[in-house]
């Protein structure tokens, strides 16, 4: 008797710590608050399948329990009773699954006024660069990448001159516009991941992913690596900064292009020239 | 096959002329049962201690040596989980621990307790006691590729132990060792250890092999007189649909380790792009890291069905005896189990929805994912609809089938979570993921395991477990695995990614300080109350009380051997003869409650017996 008592007990804790649960997700910052819906609806309906079905057992320990004198009942099938179950479970998966494709086809269809970010991913840290005048990123090649160039970008490709480099882990993004993020990793595995956006991707060297989201709310975040990617992964952090069109702006205005980037290290070269023949 | 099932269905037609005694007899021997096809098998018997208990041929022993080996692996990859809660709770005693070990107890924690203590527990320890027994064989068919079976098992658990103690250690690369970095510097263990993980890896695939092959056929093959596929126990239906998905799955881990090897020592480009490093570009180029996730979950996934499916068979034997009732919905439960596994070859990438791969993949992946959810419901609502109007003993062997209901359904639901593609964004490579699988296919597989050992225990050592530890050993097992697990889908819940060594002062992570703390306690306790087993079995064989034969009232026919434990060769003189199902409990007009597989109809003519 006191097996189903504690059973019980278990049951109703487990409902309990979800109400008061201090530990929920963080307030949300992008537009997926589909996926929080679908994961809240997900909750109710497993949720209470879970608990419906734990009872039913607690129940059947209760009313059931060995008696000598009694006899189970004997039958081994009920086909109309198997029949409803297999139906009324096959109607609630799919009500779970619809939504979720819903908002998986939200996902892999990026919105065409998406501003792309290319991340740069290594062992152990970010860099981004961001489309400039033309609106064109340049084409990369990881061969390419030296101290002049950091994202390997192919010389000749008159897109990639005018491409913004950001040179720090924080990049800072337009509120209210979406965000096209372009991965790409130079060594392994990494993953993009900022808890409040709710978004994530893989960044896999030797190819490029994606993923986009809409910043929704101004602040600071912070980057986490996702993707296990060696003994510094729990150290791989980034920022991102939400800002106003207008400090966005601002901020833009005062990064360097890649042309102008490419002239600094010439003249840095020539200057060091100059030094050693002194 | 269609030979099988025309002999079910004019046996059937016998046993139901029996139940309403209707005039007029087809065939006046209802006891009838085809004559055997081939001569029975030669067993060599072992004439030394070697033969007997070392190299030895007996599908029995080596069931006990898979399993003690598998224990043994289970240990060591207990006391890395105690290491590494030490360091997640309690950092400042851990002051030891570099992240380098941390990620190498990671590694070697995960793929352990996956395919070195489940797997070769379920498969090479369950499987090899009992299949024969079950069945009605003498042995195995092939006893001594089954010998070479553990014994490459034991040198592949060897090799991977052995890791521990090269220059640069263990693999630290997680259990699914994804590239490039498991083979570069970067990872721990990127030298030696990730070879010898590779190399044991493959020897446990031949090995498995040999064993698989042996499982199969004699299910298929050697099964006694009347042991139709359709009479034989739930447990033989896991344990045989689970070693055909592992003859189907292995082979891409052989062929991934392989070619990761290749990558290794030959500086070939199977999963290895152009890659910079220390602002070197290595010698590798145009291979594709996302193709080894490909392999690696082909295999993986069915590798989860690899554990459950046996699990899910013998908690359907355990909780249909304790319940004194038929397995409720037999035939559902086989197809379930069947198509189960089937459909698990078609799901892998759903462990992939953020890797990289093809977004349109999502799609089709999260659809199968979901459509599995089905069959595994059904089994669930039939362990429960077999407690409903049974006759239920509350004993240790049903307490680990209650928990088992209870955990297996948590993380089957948290399952659908992570298997609905949009859902799966936001928690995946959280804590919510290490929750959902430990629920599922760690502590619910666990409780069937310890189960099965209170439940069989009798059968295999003579003498009844004591009950009153027993009950502690499941209460603390359960209270404190489920303390672990649910408090921790939360973590995932905030955000907070797994393989994390620390968490640094991340807001939304210092605020599971206390959260890590208790878990961690949990852990160390829930770790420790598994020595409550080891005492009682040593207490056990020295002063336990001896075991009658069959002390369950079982049907099934390892109960009915000529001597408890059995001998080899199991049955004495005569094979056991089948006219029945193992789940005739409770039959209105029976005088006990069990029928056991070998009565004949003859024998209970008055009972209303629906379906033999």
């Amino acid at each position: 008797m006191h097996a189903g008592i504690i059973f019980l007990l278990v049951i109703i804790g487990s409902v309990l710590f979800h109400i008061f649960t201090p530990w929920y997700w963080t307030d949300i910052a992008s537009n997926w608050g589909g996926m929080d819906d679908t994961i809240t609806l997900t909750f109710w309906v497993g949720g209470g399948v879970f608990v419906a079905v734990c009872l039913f057992m607690i129940y059947c320990v209760f009313r059931y329990s060995h008696k000598e004198d009694r006899r189970a009942e004997y039958k081994p099938e009920d086909k109309k009773l198997e029949k409803i179950l297999t139906w009324a479970t096959t109607l609630g998966v799919c009500a779970l699954l619809a939504p979720g494709l819903i908002i998986w086809n939200q996902y892999v269809n990026v919105p065409k006024n998406a501003i792309e970010v290319d991340v740069m991913a290594w062992q152990w840290g970010w860099q981004y660069r961001l489309p400039g005048a033309d609106g064109k990123l340049g084409t990369t090649q990881v061969r390419n990448i030296a101290d002049n160039n950091p994202f390997g970008i192919n010389p000749d490709d008159p897109f990639g001159r005018d491409d913004i480099m950001v040179e720090s882990d924080v990049i800072n993004l337009e509120n209210n516009r979406p965000v096209k993020i372009l991965l790409r990793s130079v060594d392994v595995l990494h993953n993009w991941y900022v808890p409040q956006f709710r978004a994530k991707m893989d960044a896999v060297p030797g190819t490029v992913t994606f993923y986009w989201f809409e910043p929704n709310k101004v602040g600071e975040y912070e980057v986490l690596c996702a993707e296990y990617c060696g003994v510094g992964h729990y150290a791989m952090r980034g920022g991102v900064e939400v800002q106003d069109k207008a400090e966005y702006e601002v901020w833009l205005s005062e990064q360097e292009t890649f042309e102008q980037l490419s002239a600094r290290y010439e003249k840095l070269n020539v200057d060091g020239n100059k030094l050693a023949k002194k | 096959m269609s030979d099988e099932y025309d002999n079910n269905k004019s046996y059937q037609a016998q046993s139901s002329e029996v139940m309403d005694g209707s005039t007029g007899s087809v065939n006046p021997d209802i006891d009838y049962v085809r004559p055997a096809e081939v001569g029975e098998q030669d067993l060599y018997h072992g004439h030394s201690f070697i033969e007997k208990w070392v190299f030895c041929q007996d599908a029995k022993v080596i069931g006990v040596q898979y399993f003690l080996t598998a224990v043994f692996t289970g240990i060591v990859g207990l006391i890395l989980s105690w290491l590494m809660r030490l360091q997640l709770g309690f950092p400042e005693l851990a002051g030891f621990m570099t992240a380098e070990h941390y990620y190498q107890f990671v590694t070697m924690h995960g793929m352990i307790m996956v395919v070195y203590f489940l797997t070769a527990l379920f498969l090479g320890g369950f499987g090899n006691y009992l299949i024969p027994l079950m069945v009605g064989a003498r042995d195995m068919v092939f006893p001594y590729v089954n010998m070479l079976s553990f014994w490459m098992f034991f040198v592949a658990v060897a090799v991977l132990m052995a890791s521990f103690f090269v220059p640069g250690g263990p693999t630290g690369a997680g259990w699914t060792l994804y590239p490039p970095q498991t083979i570069l510097e970067g990872t721990p263990g990127s030298g030696m250890g990730i070879l010898l993980m590779l190399i044991s890896l493959s020897l446990f695939v031949i090995g498995f092999t040999m064993g698989g092959l042996n499982y199969m056929i004699t299910i298929l093959q050697a099964r006694t007189r009347g042991m139709t596929l359709m009479r034989m126990p739930l447990t033989v239906w896991g344990i045989f649909t689970a070693t055909v998905l592992a003859m189907l799955a292995f082979p891409a881990l052989l062929v991934s380790a392989i070619m990761m090897t290749l990558d290794k020592v030959l500086q070939t480009s199977f999963f290895m792009p152009t890659i910079l490093k220390a602002g070197e570009v290595l010698e590798y180029g145009g291979g594709s890291p996302i193709l080894f996730q490909h392999l690696f979950w082909f295999f993986g996934h069915p590798e989860v069905y690899i554990v459950a499916l046996p699990a899910f068979g013998i908690v359907s034997d355990l909780i249909s005896v304790h319940a004194r009732k038929n397995i409720f919905g037999y035939r559902m439960m086989v197809w379930a189990i069947v198509g189960i596994g089937g459909l698990s070859f078609f799901v892998w990438a759903h462990h992939m929805y953020v890797s990289g791969m093809n977004p349109w993949f999502g799609f089709f992946f999260a659809t199968t994912t979901l459509i599995i959810a089905v069959p595994t419901a059904m089994k669930v609502y039939n362990w429960i609809l077999t407690l409903w109007r049974g006759n239920i003993r509350i004993n240790t062997v049903m307490l680990w089938c209650l928990g088992f209901i209870v955990t297996f359904v948590n993380g089957g639901i948290t399952g659908i979570f992570l298997g609905n593609v949009s859902v799966d964004v936001p928690l995946s490579d959280t804590y919510f993921v290490i929750a959902h699988f430990h629920m599922v296919m760690g502590i619910a597989p666990l409780m069937v395991i310890m189960g099965a050992v209170y439940h069989w225990f009798p059968l295999v050592a003579g003498k009844m477990l004591h009950e009153g530890l027993g009950k502690w050993h499941f209460w603390i097992t359960f209270l404190g695995a489920y303390s672990i697990y649910f408090p921790m889908h939360y973590l995932g819940f905030i955000g907070v990614p797994r393989r994390y060594f620390e968490m640094y002062d991340s807001p939304y992570m210092t605020s599971a300080v206390g959260m890590n703390e208790f878990i961690s306690i949990a852990a160390f306790i829930v770790g420790a109350a598994q020595f409550i087993l080891v005492f009682n079995i040593i207490k056990t064989l020295k002063t336990g009380k001896k075991a009658e034969q069959n002390p369950w009232k079982a049907n099934s026919l390892e109960w009915y051997t000529s001597t408890v434990p059995p001998e080899h060769g199991n049955f004495g003189e005569r094979l056991p003869v089948v006219h029945r199902w193992p789940y005739d409990f409770s039959v209105p007009g029976a005088k006990d409650d069990f029928i056991p597989q070998t009565t004949a109809p003859s024998e209970v003519i008055h009972t209303e017996v629906e379906k033999t």
